[in-house]
């Protein structure tokens, strides 16, 4: 038996047995990743249905570089929150730079960009059928956006899930603010990078099997979640 | 009220007078004035000095072949859109954006992805009315528009006829002084174009002023008090339904009436 072939029996076991320090490492990962989504819906949903139906100086200009946003790559935006929380940064008195908290930040800002932009085109088709009839009915345009954001909810979900796609899927950024400290601040992605550069393929490849199962989950959910779209949208 | 009255299943239904109306505090909003009306998009005249006076009390009917300008006609009435040219007055007074006591029902009803009583809740909600009452008025209009077995329905499910019975009963529910509709029974079969004209008498009757788009002859026969005749973008007649299907004036209007076809 190769290397890589006990490495990857014993990734296996690692999985299905729960192995203790992998079980931490993927709670830290969900915990970091599902704050930054949250945060990221929470801003983003709403400024995609503003970008959507308001019309305000300077907003062709967000939508550009909202697009533009959604490619950031991981480590810019790292470089970028690090500089922000470092101790002489503007919000360096907080100290919280390697911890999970500038994990979150670092995520929202790399996630929201992509919930903001999928979900503004989502607001503009359901705005173009619905305009007529809540303009007629007296909706204002903050009421109007509500309104959607409840009609449109199934058709929301992958815009979310895509933002959650790729904060568990970036090391980059984690890396940076986070710093990979054992116990702290260590998620899968950064521990696949660690433990490979270390030699340690079992927990690498452990880790790397609950990634793709988790990025096939979340993309079985975008295509569930698009199925319900279209069938409440008759 | 137009020539026929035989449609006794939803007229059983009908309240007396008064039932319907909007509070009576409110001053009346008719007549509605259209002055000089021109609509131009990009560099087409879509309406050309239109000129007329709605008021109350009459089933008015605009008629005129696919293509003449009704729904661009109805819309700058609810308020929907601004003429290029002259002003739409509302009792002597400019109109702005969608001025209150009016709805306007579409030619596509859209519903909301709710149920049929949370659709009719909706409007209920943004003139901030309080939840007895809704629950009141939404069982009124439920049982007018004959929708009672259909209340818990998801709109969307429902047949268009059904969905335009819903928009019909979600505009009315506001009290309107007056209601638009665009070709509401366009493109449904007899029995639900039976069904949607039967609610219209009601809603008439109930004292709501209607003014309605159609291109289907007999329905104007049917309903209309008083016609105004459109023509590629030109209102060409203003008259009672007697006078306009008995002695057309214009030879488009006598091609119309006559059956002919135009566009
Ligand atoms: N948004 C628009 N831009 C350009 N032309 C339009 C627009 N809306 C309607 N039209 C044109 O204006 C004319 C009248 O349209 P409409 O009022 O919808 O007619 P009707 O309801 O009587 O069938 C048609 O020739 C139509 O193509
Ligand atoms: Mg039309």
């Amino acid at each position: 038996m190769s290397d890589v072939e006990s490495a990857l029996l014993s990734a296996v076991r690692l999985v299905f047995t729960l192995d203790r320090d992998l079980a931490e490492i993927i709670g830290l990962s969900m915990r970091v990743s599902l704050s930054a989504v949250a945060v990221a819906a929470l801003i983003g949903v709403p400024l995609g249905g503003a970008l959507a139906l308001l019309r305000f100086p300077g907003r062709k200009t967000v939508i550009v570089l909202l697009n533009a946003f959604m490619g950031l790559p991981p480590v810019v935006v790292g470089l970028a929150v690090y500089l922000m929380l470092s101790r002489l940064g503007p919000m360096g008195v907080f100290g919280l730079l390697y911890s999970p908290a500038a994990m979150i930040i670092a995520q929202s800002v790399l996630v929201t960009p992509i919930v903001a932009a999928l979900s503004r085109q989502v607001f503009v088709d359901f705005w173009s059928e619905y305009e007529d009839q809540l303009r007629s009915l007296g909706a204002g345009r903050g009421r109007a956006i509500l309104t959607l954001a409840w009609d449109a909810r199934s058709s929301l979900v992958p815009p979310v899930l895509a933002g959650f796609g790729r904060a568990t899927a970036e090391v980059g950024a984690v890396m940076i603010v986070g710093g990979n400290i054992d116990h702290v601040t260590r998620v899968m992605t950064t521990t696949i990078a660690l433990e490979t550069s270390k030699g340690n393929l079992a927990m690498a490849m452990g880790l790397g099997i609950v990634l793709v199962l988790l990025s096939l989950a979340v993309n079985a959910s975008v295509f569930i979640a698009s199925e319900a779209a279209a069938k409440s949208g008759r | 009220m137009g020539r026929s009255d035989q449609y006794p299943s939803v007229l059983q239904t009908v309240p007396g007078p008064g039932d319907f109306r909007g509070p009576r505090m409110v001053p009346g909003i008719l007549p509605l004035e259209v002055r000089r009306v021109s609509l131009d998009m990009g560099s087409r005249r879509l309406l050309d000095d239109l000129n007329f006076t709605v008021k109350s009390g009459s089933f008015t009917i605009i008629l005129g072949p696919n293509g003449a300008g009704k729904s661009l006609t109805l819309r700058l009435c609810h308020g929907l859109l601004r003429p290029t040219v002259g002003e739409v007055l509302w009792r002597g007074i400019a109109a702005r954006e969608v001025p209150k006591h009016q709805t306007m029902v579409f030619q596509r009803p859209m519903m909301l992805r709710r149920s049929v009583t949370a659709n009719i809740e909706y409007g209920l909600r943004l003139q901030g009315m309080g939840r007895r009452q809704r629950r009141e008025r939404i069982a009124e209009v439920l049982k007018l528009a004959g929708l009672e077995a259909l209340a818990g329905r998801a709109a969307r499910s429902l047949s268009i006829g059904e969905q335009q019975r819903v928009a019909i009963a979600r505009a009315w529910a506001l009290r309107p002084q007056v209601l638009f509709l665009d070709e509401p029974a366009a493109n449904l079969d007899p029995s639900a174009t039976r069904a949607i004209e039967g609610v219209l008498r009601a809603v008439h009757n109930s004292g709501t002023k209607i003014v309605m788009s159609t291109h289907d002859l007999p329905q104007a026969k049917r309903l209309a008090d008083e016609i105004l005749f459109l023509h590629r973008g030109r209102l060409l007649e203003q008259s009672s339904a007697d006078t306009f299907f008995d002695n057309p004036v214009t030879t488009e209007a006598q091609a119309f009436v006559e059956g002919e076809l135009l566009w």
